[in-house]
């Protein structure tokens, strides 16, 4: 897609700004008498705190503090940051601590914060810093954390299962035992990091005179942290706000509360002044949480005609340290490992492990990723195995569209009954085959490989739950100036969020993008606010905006056919006015505008209001959404495989995806391709890697490999609209569509590719020398 | 007491001189001794691009530069680039219009490397494109809306059109 | 990530650069900055004393004449990169120079900087190996050339001393009709390669292999000559055969493993380069002839 075709886009609001390098990020934000921070860390994955002495880093000029747990308690109600999602299937409760005490259990998690008349100097006074630690043993691998006689993650549990639960339905070892085939494999994907090219960071800043704590945060959900601080502090709302600047991309792990947000607040009460953090890329790799690592051992049962009768098994997902977000990870993957199949029975055993490594959270994709991997694997698997075409197997088996709404037997986290809502999955399926010339690739891959070339096709399909509720809140209210305000608990961290929202209120009032502003992520804007994640935006922010606008509209219309006596089924919203409506042949020319509306139920003591509605032009709306809705799609990968060298090239990569009706084309498109990006690095790049201590050896940008645009492919994006019932605008999210099939579709291509070797492939990322390697002993034992 | 030194140097077209610790960044100097934000900071060890600005003219990261060693030079940000308050340059045109960016964190890198590269070769092809911001990472665009930005603004800058 | 505090020094002539050299403990040069600004900024180099290049009269230009180039340790990578002079002469340097980091790297990065650095997967030095590059130092007794063999004395480790600065590097130029190839295996466009290869080859009359010379970048502690695969070819005819049979010497040079790859691996990729290198180094020096 290019500017030709999203000609019927709207230009973002965002980008004029951002493009003259005047967006406002958090490091872009500076207070009179602003100190800075840097954080001590420990250096040890696991280890007992035996002493800390920081007289020599207090000495140095330029330093104000030094605070460690010890300096911070008396500020806090709780040291904990207790935010789980609640689950009956918890074992153990991990809360992190503000500041570690006695033990530290990952490397990277604070222990002491320097504040300092800069960042150069606090960074010097950190070195300072001397904590005596005695070295623990490790955890680093989540199968090995689950053995019997496993070191302990922490010191005083008793072994490291933080969660268990079992999910599935059906008769399943009925459908196994009268299976016609079943066919098992041991499938891995590997952790790795969000890496908004922007980290994370604060300002904390604190007001004795009005005993007001202001923190500017680069949060996706700035209300769980306002809760957070609450919690924590002993202190109201009233005392403290939580705003979020620009965000220079979120991806997951910025809807995180942290540590690091809860002890610049405490710095800044104590020193009275303004502290800021920023997190620097080393600190990213090891102090932001990151995701993917799961260990699938699964079973699939077919018919003769390659029908899935069940899947059964059992997942390992590593948890980290601590819980820093739930059980919901493996949860998701558990729930939509059936993807865009009918699945008659299945049982699946999760647990979570707990290892001596950074909390995991949800990076884009959120626990979906892994899950497509799996079950398209799978897929492959049963075509290769009955030799029928992979794209075949997987008409069989889809979902058909006249089934929907199509009921799972399965729960959300929250109880919720699973519900494809709608959408027409082997559609999008047939859609990529055609636009990749699925059909014609065997003829294709004989021709190359008659050249010595090794190309390879894959195929992926993918749905993912989005929307999550309950709500979003959302404020729309016209000023005086008759201009249009929207207020909303949801974040913007690259999605066109304000487009987005601006978009749905202008369509109610009036149709002009530019005189609406959108705010978002201020709690002292909207009081009630969830945030940004699970690609919920359009869905639920857009739907409470959608409302809200129209109640605005009518109210408005209301008032003006009071002031205009007119009838309002004469009027309309063009532009900032309400004009009664031309008839055939005669200009009305009467007319008012949303200023002098607005003016007008502003209250004047003493004069009553017109319209008999009440005061002011504003509605507010937490229109209640509780299930997800599910949007959909599929990936065609092809590639080509040197196998002299196991390196990998993307030749053609087309996605086509179903969010409903699509608001803006150009950014759901944009989306998509970042998220592409993304799942292409899971599949080929990104590797986190630790040593056997948990020591992570991947800190840098130059060793963790994100993909550049040399060889990103470029990607044929097209969209199916089935609007969703559930929700008003007929939107089901976007933003992780790309990610969440593209590891499943590359990998598929790279098995295909070297089909002439017979390997089968069973984890992603896969790196060139794990590539040769399988080739070489395929050749060895051929 | 730390060592400082006196930089003179011209930034988007005006003159500068302020004392600096001889250990601070260019970026650092950029941002937080000029305000100028527009250069971001992403990494601090030359990978990702983000701090890039034009030196005399080329780019270079601004991480990897202490800001004594620009005295004499002449530099330019994005906040360089529009030519006035009410137009944007024809890159920064093409990249709203070919949805050139997302969250705009690395943006400002994007737009003074690809303003190199559009100086040197008015008519880059793709893959020339690709390489040239193989220095820039981006976790929002896929690259692809970078990429037709690129192009796009190239066949403007050529026709005279923007 | 911010640079730890150090003494700022900025010298105008080599001479004033080794008098600060013997004068101060604990220096370090800085050029380009391309590698040792990612270090101090991550404070794995915490030197007392930063010596900048930067202002240094004369160190950078490219000089081609004698049947070698000199090169200026200050010149950037960028100009090389642009310089007709290399394109025409060492053909090698130039077409390894694109794969070198980006080109904001290369538009600041130099020569003599990537050379002092010494990263064994670095592509300047590993040309440098293939072309027996002779570097020029002074320090505190006067001039002396250190050639290229002489060079690596271990991991990111040269035989300059504390004292001595690198100033140049000459590159004998081989005949017109000769032939080079450069290959590369990196993970992206722009990272340090896993492996690399250089290489050059010059046919005689009847169509032998007169004069090889192969080198191998990121195996070892340093670049390193192919002693071996060059010794199989000199005299022979060149084909496909040859050079397999060549190339498969580079198995049994010395590898390292890293998170990137193990050394099996690498001394693989090192067959595989070597082979396509003296493939198209062949074709180019061939085809010169027939021209």
């Amino acid at each position: 897609m290019s500017a030709e075709a999203y000609r019927d886009s709207p230009k973002r609001l965002e980008d004029p700004e951002l493009l003259r390098g005047r967006g406002r990020f958090i490091d872009d934000i500076t207070l009179p008498g602003m100190l800075e921070a840097a954080f001590v860390r420990s250096p040890h994955a696991h280890a007992a705190v035996s002493g800390i002495d920081a007289e020599a880093a207090r000495a140095l000029p330029g330093v104000r503090a030094v605070l460690t747990r010890d300096d911070i308690l008396p500020y806090l109600k709780s040291e904990f940051l207790v935010v789980g999602l609640p689950s009956g299937a918890y074992k153990q409760q991990r809360d992190r601590p503000a500041l570690a005490g006695e033990e530290v259990v990952y490397v990277g998690e604070p222990v002491a914060v320097v504040i300092a008349e800069d960042r150069y100097i606090a960074e010097d006074a950190a070195q300072l810093v001397m904590v005596d630690y005695d070295i623990l043993p490790a955890v680093a691998d989540c199968r090995a954390a689950l053995e019997d006689g496993a070191p302990p993650v922490h010191r005083d549990g008793a072994d490291n299962l933080l969660a268990e639960l079992d999910v599935g339905y059906g008769d399943v070892d009925a459908a196994f035992a009268n299976a016609a085939h079943v066919f098992g494999d041991h499938i891995h994907m590997h952790r790795g990091g969000s890496h908004s090219i922007e980290c994370r960071g604060a300002v904390a800043s604190y007001d004795a005179a009005g005993d007001l704590m202001t923190l500017w945060v680069s949060s996706q959900m700035p209300h769980s942290t306002l809760r957070v601080l609450v919690d924590m502090l002993g202190r109201d709302e009233n005392q403290m706000r939580v705003v979020t600047p620009d965000i220079g991309g979120g991806f997951g792990p910025k809807l995180v509360v942290y540590a690091e947000d809860v002890v610049l607040s405490v710095a800044a009460i104590k020193l009275g002044c303004a502290v800021k953090w920023i997190e620097d890329r080393r600190e990213h790799f090891i102090a932001t949480t990151q995701e993917r690592d799961q260990y699938w051992d699964v079973e699939v049962a077919v018919d003769g005609d390659g029908r899935m009768l069940g899947i059964r098994g059992a997942l390992v997902h590593e948890h980290g340290a601590y819980t820093a977000r739930g059980i919901n990870l493996p949860q998701n993957s558990a729930e939509s490992l059936p993807g865009t199949y009918v699945l008659p029975n299945y049982r699946m055993n999760v647990k979570l492990a707990l290892t001596n490594k950074v909390p995991v959270t949800p990076v884009r994709g959120a626990g979906h990723p892994q899950a497509t991997f799996v079950i398209e694997r799978l897929m492959d698997r049963i075509a290769r195995e009955l030799g029928l075409d992979r794209a075949e197997v997987r008409r069989r088996n889809q979902v058909p569209a006249d089934a929907m709404p199509y009921e799972r037997p399965l729960k959300t986290r929250g109880g919720l009954p699973v519900v494809l809502d709608s959408g027409d999955y082997g559609a999008c399926q047939e859609t990529v085959l055609e636009r990749a010339g699925w059909a014609d690739f065997p003829a294709r891959q004989e021709a190359a490989r008659k050249d010595g070339r090794y190309i390879g096709i894959g195929l992926a399909n993918f749905m993912k739950g989005t929307g999550r509720g309950p709500f979003e809140a959302v404020t729309v209210r016209i000023g005086t100036s008759g201009r249009i305000h929207v207020y909303t608990g949801a974040t913007s961290i690259g999605q066109g969020t304000k487009t987005m929202l601006a978009q749905i209120v202008a369509a109610e009032l009036g149709g002009d993008l530019a005189n609406v502003t959108v705010t978002t992520g201020d709690t002292a804007a909207t009081a009630l606010g969830i945030g940004t994640s699970n690609s919920r935006n359009a869905v639920t922010a857009g739907t409470s905006a959608h409302v809200a606008a129209g109640k605005v509209r009518d109210k408005a219309l209301a008032i003006a056919a009071s002031i205009l006596d007119k009838p309002v089924e004469e009027l309309e919203i063009v532009g900032a006015e309400v004009h009664a409506k031309d008839e055939p042949g005669r200009i009305a020319n009467i007319k008012v505008t949303l200023a002098e509306i607005a003016h007008a139920v502003s209250g004047t003591p003493g004069y009553s209001l017109p319209g008999g509605i009440g005061a002011g032009l504003e509605a507010t709306e937490h229109v209640i959404l509780d299930s997800p809705t599910y949007a959909n799609g599929a990936v065609v990968a092809e590639v080509e495989v040197d196998i002299e060298t196991g390196g990998v090239a993307i030749l053609n990569y087309v996605l086509a995806f179903d969010s409903g009706r699509v608001i803006n084309a150009m950014t759901a498109a944009g989306q998509a391709l970042g998220g592409t990006a993304h799942g292409i690095g899971n599949a080929l790049f990104e590797l986190m890697a630790y040593d056997e201590n948990a020591q992570p050896l991947t800190t840098n940008l130059a060793d963790y490999l994100l993909i550049s645009a040399p060889e990103m492919p470029r990607v044929d994006v097209s969209f199916r609209e089935s609007p969703t019932p559930l929700n008003p605008l007929g939107v089901k999210g976007v933003g992780e569509n790309g990610v969440v099939p593209a590891p499943a579709a590359v990998i598929s291509a790279i098995e295909d590719a070297l089909s002439p070797f017979g390997l089968r492939l069973s984890k992603a990322p896969m790196s060139p020398p794990e590539i040769l390697a399988l080739i070489e002993a395929a050749r060895a034992g051929s | 007491m730390a060592e400082t030194r006196t930089v003179k140097l011209t930034v988007n077209g005006t003159p500068q001189e302020q004392e600096v610790e001889v250990r601070l960044t260019l970026a650092d100097f950029l941002r937080h001794g000029l305000g100028l934000t527009g250069t971001h900071i992403g990494c601090e060890h030359g990978v990702c691009g983000a701090c890039t600005v034009l030196v005399d003219g080329r780019s270079m990261r601004s991480c990897l530069m202490l800001a004594v060693q620009a005295e004499g030079s002449d530099i330019t940000t994005v906040e360089g680039l529009a030519p006035s308050e009410g137009e944007l340059h024809p890159l920064q045109e093409a990249f709203r219009d070919n949805h050139g960016l997302q969250c705009g964190y690395c943006t400002p890198g994007m737009l003074t490397t690809l303003t190199e590269l559009l100086a040197e070769n008015p008519d880059p092809s793709e893959d020339e494109v690709r390489a040239a911001i193989s220095g820039n990472l981006c976790r929002c665009t896929g690259y692809q809306g970078i990429v037709d930005a690129a192009l796009d603004a190239a066949r403007r800058m050529r026709e005279g059109t923007s | 990530m911010k640079p730890p505090p150090f003494s700022y020094h900025a010298p105008a002539t080599v001479a004033e650069t080794v008098d600060m050299l013997a004068g101060l403990e604990n220096a370090k040069i800085l050029a380009g900055g391309q590698s040792l600004m990612p270090m101090l900024n991550m404070r794995y180099a915490q030197p007392d004393h930063v010596i900048d290049l930067n202002g240094v009269a004369d160190l950078a230009y490219v000089n081609a004449d004698d049947g070698e180039i000199e090169i200026g340790a200050m010149t950037r990578q960028r100009e090389v990169e642009f310089s007709g002079d290399i394109a025409r002469l060492c053909p090698l340097l130039a077409e390894a120079l694109p794969h070198i980091g980006h080109r904001q790297t290369r538009n600041r990065g130099t020569v003599g900087g990537s050379l002092a650095h010494f990263d064994a997967a670095a592509e300047i030095p590993t040309v440098a190996a293939a072309q027996d590059a002779v570097l020029g130092v002074v320090g505190p007794k006067g001039e002396r050339e250190i050639s290229f063999a002489d060079f690596s004395v271990g991991y990111l480790m040269t035989a300059l001393d504390l004292d001595e600065l690198l100033v140049s590097v000459r590159l004998p130029v081989w005949g017109a009709g000769h032939g080079s190839a450069f290959e590369e295996f990196a993970r992206r466009h722009g990272d340090f390669a896993i492996v690399s290869a250089a290489c050059l080859l010059e046919a005689d009359d009847a169509g032998r292999i007169a004069r090889a010379a192969l080198a191998l970048g990121g195996m070892g502690a340093a670049p390193v000559r192919a002693d071996a695969a060059e010794a199989a070819l000199r005299g022979e005819s060149g084909g496909a055969d040859i050079f397999r049979e060549a190339a498969e010497h580079c198995r049994a040079l010395e590898a390292h493993d890293d998170i990137h790859a193990p050394a099996a691996y690498r001394q693989h990729l090192a067959t595989v380069l070597a082979r396509r290198a003296l493939e198209r180094a062949w074709a180019r020096a061939t085809a010169k002839e027939g021209a």
